[in-house]
């Protein structure tokens, strides 16, 4: 009797401990259904891609298998290396300007004064602003005749400047610049902020200067999360596409001719979806190598502060 | 060693003023310690010699020179913090040589000073950990070692010990007191803790309510406290205070309250004579009750024990006396038992009398 009684226990019992298993996975079952449709199908759909010769008019499974050709192939193409080239230095001046004048303008505008909530929330706008629409208002104020620069220049009595003509890189550098550099603003004001105030009046007895507080604590203090800022700035700036897209289409020649755009040309106007998609993996391989970096960076300096705690303790 | 000198100094954040003029005189090689309450306004008072905090209205003099519009690299000090408030991304040696680098000494003169102050404060095998690897005491005393290699003439304290335990803030204690006479400097300290204040002070200044109450030698505050408040504040356990009228009897003069009438002798009765008033608060210490069997009633309180707390040696008791609470100390060995009653001696040269109005003393 007894015995009867636990194993009819027993069954519903294991069921119940079964679904209480399983219920994790079942919960995250759609989202791992989701990613695989969203991120991990199209990605491997590219990279088996970028191993064919592959027309738009043909299937994936028609196009004929060439290897590593289309990878070899871009290594010799000068028009991807001037496109890798402009991309490399597009992101790093880009980075390099927003960093120096966003971190720049957090160390001015940290401080109490009336308005300074105004005037930090008015630098933040362009952030705000969909990449399209600062295209299109950068465009107007380069415009070589009506735009706002040259009629201003002329005002002033200074020669033309052929903005989107010869020195279109820099223009298109300016105008990112301008989008981005609050980015780094926020980010790099909320690190002042939060630096330990005690530390810095210390630095102040010491005998430090402004300049010397800026760049003997401040700085140092902020690295870590300068770091990072960068790295996602970078990150971003190598996708960068609408706005120069606007402005230059890429032109003139390739002079700011960028990866992204280089893609999608190739896809759509040179019908090349296999190089297209070779090309896009480079950009990937970048991508990942900035990526693992900053992760790697993070996690350094988590084991790095680990090792200091585990000293203090072996003391204590 | 230079004379400090504040003058009618007020601080006031938006419209609320935290100090009410505050005078204060430090004289040259003197330790002062600032010591009141939390919120009494102890730190605004030395963040605002340091430079840190502006000065609202009043003027700080430093050798006679007005600075209160100066930087505070310009006023030639040094300060520990209660938070310590290290480089955390410098090492010991380079937090403590930071100013010395900023005044671009000479790198060999800079090492020397740097090995000189760490031995000096027990740190010499720590100079290239960051202050991340450091104990609490270890970082206190880097912060200390920092302040002494400026070589400034003065040095402040903002409660440097109050985040120590209580057994290494005994040993800091003991230690800064032994420095204090070795360096010849201006320190100011600021402190809640008034055996900190006792044990280092040349002259504590007592504050409360952003109002300085007395000023003097320890010795000075606890045998002649100026008020209720002084008189409160300094000794452990605190001075015990009971509500009194005068009578007199018989051409003497008593103090009378429930449960007492102490007979007051020389000095104390003439100042009640000449006082006027009659509603008085008498106020006693711990230390001036001796408990006896053989006490007049008119030299004694006669206490019932509530509650003893044994501490070693010594016992404390809380008694009570017509309602009101006395606290008395007792040798350990003394045989008692809760509920009984005691008789304790009073010291007659030793008892307090306060306006009960103003709580000043007579
Ligand atoms: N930045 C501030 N703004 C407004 N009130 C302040 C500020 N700093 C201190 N106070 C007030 O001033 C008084 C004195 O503070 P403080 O000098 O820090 O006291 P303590 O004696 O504990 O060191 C306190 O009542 C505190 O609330
Ligand atoms: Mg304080």
């Amino acid at each position: 009797m007894a015995t009867e009684v636990t194993s009819h226990a027993k069954t519903p019992r294991q069921a119940s401990a079964w679904i209480n298993r399983a219920s994790p996975y079942m919960f995250i079952a759609p989202a791992v259904v989701i990613m695989f449709m969203a991120l991990i199908y199209p990605l491997g759909y590219m990279i088996w891609g970028s191993f064919r010769d592959w027309d738009p008019s043909q299937t994936i499974g028609e196009a004929e298998f060439i290897g590593l050709k289309n990878y070899v192939t871009l290594w010799n193409d000068p028009n991807f290396l001037e496109s890798l080239s402009v991309t490399l230095r597009f992101a790093f001046l880009c980075v390099s300007a927003e960093m120096v004048i966003g971190v720049g303008l957090a160390l001015l505008l940290d401080r109490n004064i009336r308005g300074m909530s105004v005037l930090r929330t008015m630098f933040i706008l362009p952030m705000m602003i969909a990449p399209v629409v600062v295209g299109l208002m950068w465009r107007y104020m380069y415009h070589p005749t009506v735009g706002t620069f040259n009629r201003f220049l002329e005002d002033i009595g200074l020669p033309k400047v052929d903005w989107l003509g010869q020195n279109a890189l820099t223009s298109v550098i300016i105008a990112d610049i301008w989008q981005w550099t609050p980015f780094i603003f926020i980010l790099a004001l909320a690190a002042l902020q939060s630096l330990p105030r005690s530390a810095l009046e210390a630095a102040k007895i010491d005998g430090a200067t402004a300049w010397q507080q800026i760049w003997h604590i401040k700085i140092p203090l902020m690295m870590p999360v300068l770091i990072v800022t960068a790295l996602l700035r970078l990150i971003d700036a190598f996708k960068v596409l609408e706005v120069i897209l606007v402005l230059t289409e890429g032109g003139p020649g390739l002079s700011t001719e960028i990866l992204a755009l280089r893609i999608s040309r190739t896809a759509t106007e040179f019908r090349e979806l296999g190089e297209a998609a070779a090309m896009s993996n480079y950009l990937l391989m970048i991508l990942m190598l900035l990526t693992v970096s900053m992760f790697a960076f993070n996690k350094l300096q988590e084991i790095r502060a680990a090792r200091v705690r585990m000293i203090a303790e072996e003391d204590a | 060693m230079p004379e400090i000198h504040l003058d009618g100094l007020v601080k006031r954040y938006g419209t609320v003023e935290v100090l009410h003029g505050i005078d204060l005189r430090m004289e040259d090689n003197e330790f002062t310690v600032l010591v009141g309450p939390s919120g009494c306004g102890k730190s605004t008072t030395l963040r605002m010699i340091a430079g840190l905090e502006s000065v609202s209205d009043g003027e700080i003099y430093i050798d006679g020179k007005p600075v209160s519009h100066l930087e505070p690299k310009d006023r030639d000090l040094a300060m520990v913090f209660q938070d310590y408030a290290l480089y955390p991304h410098m090492n010991v040696a380079q937090n403590i040589s930071f100013a010395l680098r900023l005044m671009k000494r000479p790198k060999a003169e800079v090492a020397a000073k740097v090995r000189h102050v760490a031995e000096m404060v027990g740190l010499t095998e720590f100079l290239d950990r960051k202050p991340g690897a450091l104990s609490g005491g270890q970082r206190q005393r880097v912060a200390m070692a920092r302040a002494l290699a400026k070589d400034s003439r003065i040095f402040l304290f903002d409660e440097p010990l109050s985040n120590l335990d209580a057994k290494l803030r005994g040993q800091m204690r003991a230690e800064l007191a032994l420095m204090s006479q070795r360096v010849e400097k201006n320190m100011i300290y600021v402190t809640h803790d008034q055996i900190e204040a006792m044990t280092l002070a040349d002259r504590i200044v007592v504050m409360h309510g952003g109002y300085i109450q007395q000023q003097g030698t320890p010795e000075e505050l606890f045998k002649r406290p100026a008020n209720k408040f002084v008189a409160g504040f300094l000794g452990m356990p605190p001075m015990n205070f009971l509500n009194c009228e005068i009578e007199d009897r018989g051409g003497e003069t008593f103090v009378v309250g429930s449960g007492f009438a102490v007979k007051l002798h020389g000095e104390n009765a003439n100042k009640v004579k000449s006082h006027g008033r009659r509603d008085l608060i008498l106020g006693i210490r711990p230390s001036d009750l001796i408990f006896s069997t053989e006490a007049r009633p008119e030299d004694s309180l006669t206490l019932d024990v509530k509650v003893s707390e044994y501490v070693g040696a010594q016992s404390v008791l809380m008694c009570e006396c017509g309602g009101q609470t006395v606290t008395v100390e007792l040798n350990s060995e003394t045989p008692m038992t809760l509920g009984e009653t005691l008789v304790f001696e009073v010291n007659p040269a030793r008892v307090h009398l306060f306006d009960r109005e103003s709580e000043k003393a007579l």
